[in-house]
């Protein structure tokens, strides 16, 4: 047992460098960037910078941010590799993807 | 408040007011008058108001009051000279579906002490029941996402609802089922009513980059052609703008919370910020005139100045 809990250390150690977190803006009724390309584990964080409410909500409503206002954050790791389409709920027109290899 | 247009205001405005749509300066303050084609006629003379987009809840520096700027809205409403019969209230009663944001506008609102027709805005489908909450205080008696008809003093009026259910990619949205209740309630009115259309994005592309447009609305707009006078108001851009096709008249109404920049004249659509003694020129309400005969519908907007 004892030489379990380095392992476990290192492990918790290692995580984060594996499961790397990347930003998308949500500013001036746009996504930026409008398409992410990341590893598969990635989390991607969106944060609201508009004075005004938006969402991230996927195509095929997998997930869903709820109303985001201004300075709001929403986070979703990317598990298996595909093409994730979403758009803003409020504001259809926005429109963006994350690209998972 | 004064009658903003007198004879020869008509008169100088009239040659350049093409569309249907007058502007008159009356008291130093701007006004806007329009008319609809005098091809229908409401039986009897009354007024209604609309105001729009009160986003109870908005905090932000384009105004970090909107219960004050809501209740000026009340206080001019209070200060026509004739009682409206009731208020259509345009969409964006609140800024993020709260129940508490709900709850604050409706108690404010009942300060009208008149009869409130309601059609949401995207501002209020944001919980998680997409609307449900709206529903639930504001859209008791109506059919499906608030859908609603009514007829008052000859008019036909018709509440419709294109916040919900939008789709990636694409702008405002009625859906199937909501146009064939419409083609259904029509099918009983006849083509001398008046009809007056209520919704908080416009019918018409006002500007397609900033979703400022209802996808499917020419099937609705199809059932309305053979009215005689067709008067379709609504919210949203938190600016006054008209337009006249054919029969139809449309006309979006300013906002009692905050600005929005013209089409296309910023980088986006949101709150547009202006010095705050110059904040209640760009916010108002709209008073609706219809008159017995076959006087057209007069649209008076009053900023909160």
């Amino acid at each position: 047992m004892r030489l379990v809990i380095p392992l476990v250390l290192v492990l918790a150690l290692a995580t984060p460098a594996l499961a790397a977190t990347r930003q998308v803006d949500i500013a001036n009724f746009n996504f930026s960037p409008p398409t992410l390309s990341v590893p598969a584990g990635t989390t991607v964080q969106w944060t609201n910078t508009d004075d005004e409410p938006h969402t991230v909500t996927a195509r095929d409503r997998s997930f869903h941010s709820g109303a985001l206002d201004t300075s709001g954050k929403f986070a979703f790791t990317f598990a298996k590799p595909g093409v994730y389409a979403y758009f803003c709920s409020l504001h259809p027109h926005m429109t963006g993807q994350v690209v998972v290899k | 408040m004064t009658d903003p247009i007198d004879r020869r205001g008509f008169l100088r405005c009239a040659g350049w007011a093409g569309g249907g749509a007058l502007y008159a300066v009356s008291g130093g303050m701007l006004s806007s008058v329009s008319f609809d084609e005098a091809l229908a006629a409401p039986a009897r003379a009354f007024t209604f108001a609309q105001i729009s987009d009160s986003h109870i809840g908005f905090d932000k520096p384009a105004n970090p009051d909107v219960k004050a700027t809501l209740r000026a809205a009340i206080a001019k409403l209070h200060a026509l000279p004739t009682k409206p019969d009731f208020v259509l209230h345009t969409g964006d009663i609140s800024h993020l579906s709260t129940e508490a944001q709900f709850a604050e506008a409706q108690e404010i609102l009942s300060e009208i002490g008149l009869p409130i027709f309601f059609t949401p805005g995207e501002h209020d489908t944001l919980d998680d029941g997409g609307g449900a909450l709206y529903l639930a205080r504001f859209g008791k008696g109506t059919k499906g996402a608030g859908w609603q008809s009514f007829d008052h003093g000859g008019v036909h009026f018709v509440g419709l609802v294109n916040v919900v259910g939008l789709q990636a990619g694409g702008m405002a949205h009625l859906g199937p089922e909501q146009i064939a209740w419409l083609k259904n309630d029509l099918a009983a009115v006849r083509s001398s009513t008046p009809l007056v259309v209520f919704v908080h994005i416009p019918l018409w592309t006002v500007w397609e980059p900033w979703g400022w447009g209802t996808d499917d609305a020419l099937p609705a707009l199809a059932l309305m052609r053979r009215f005689g006078s067709v008067t379709v108001l609504n919210g949203h851009i938190h600016q006054i703008l008209q337009k006249s096709e054919g029969n139809i008249t449309f006309h979006t109404a300013r906002s009692t919370a905050y600005p929005q920049p013209a089409p296309g004249a910023a980088p986006a659509p949101g709150p547009l910020k202006v010095p705050a003694d110059q904040l209640p020129a760009v916010l108002g309400v709209r008073e609706a005139r219809l008159t017995r005969g076959r006087a057209p519908i007069a649209l008076i907007d009053s900023s909160l100045a």
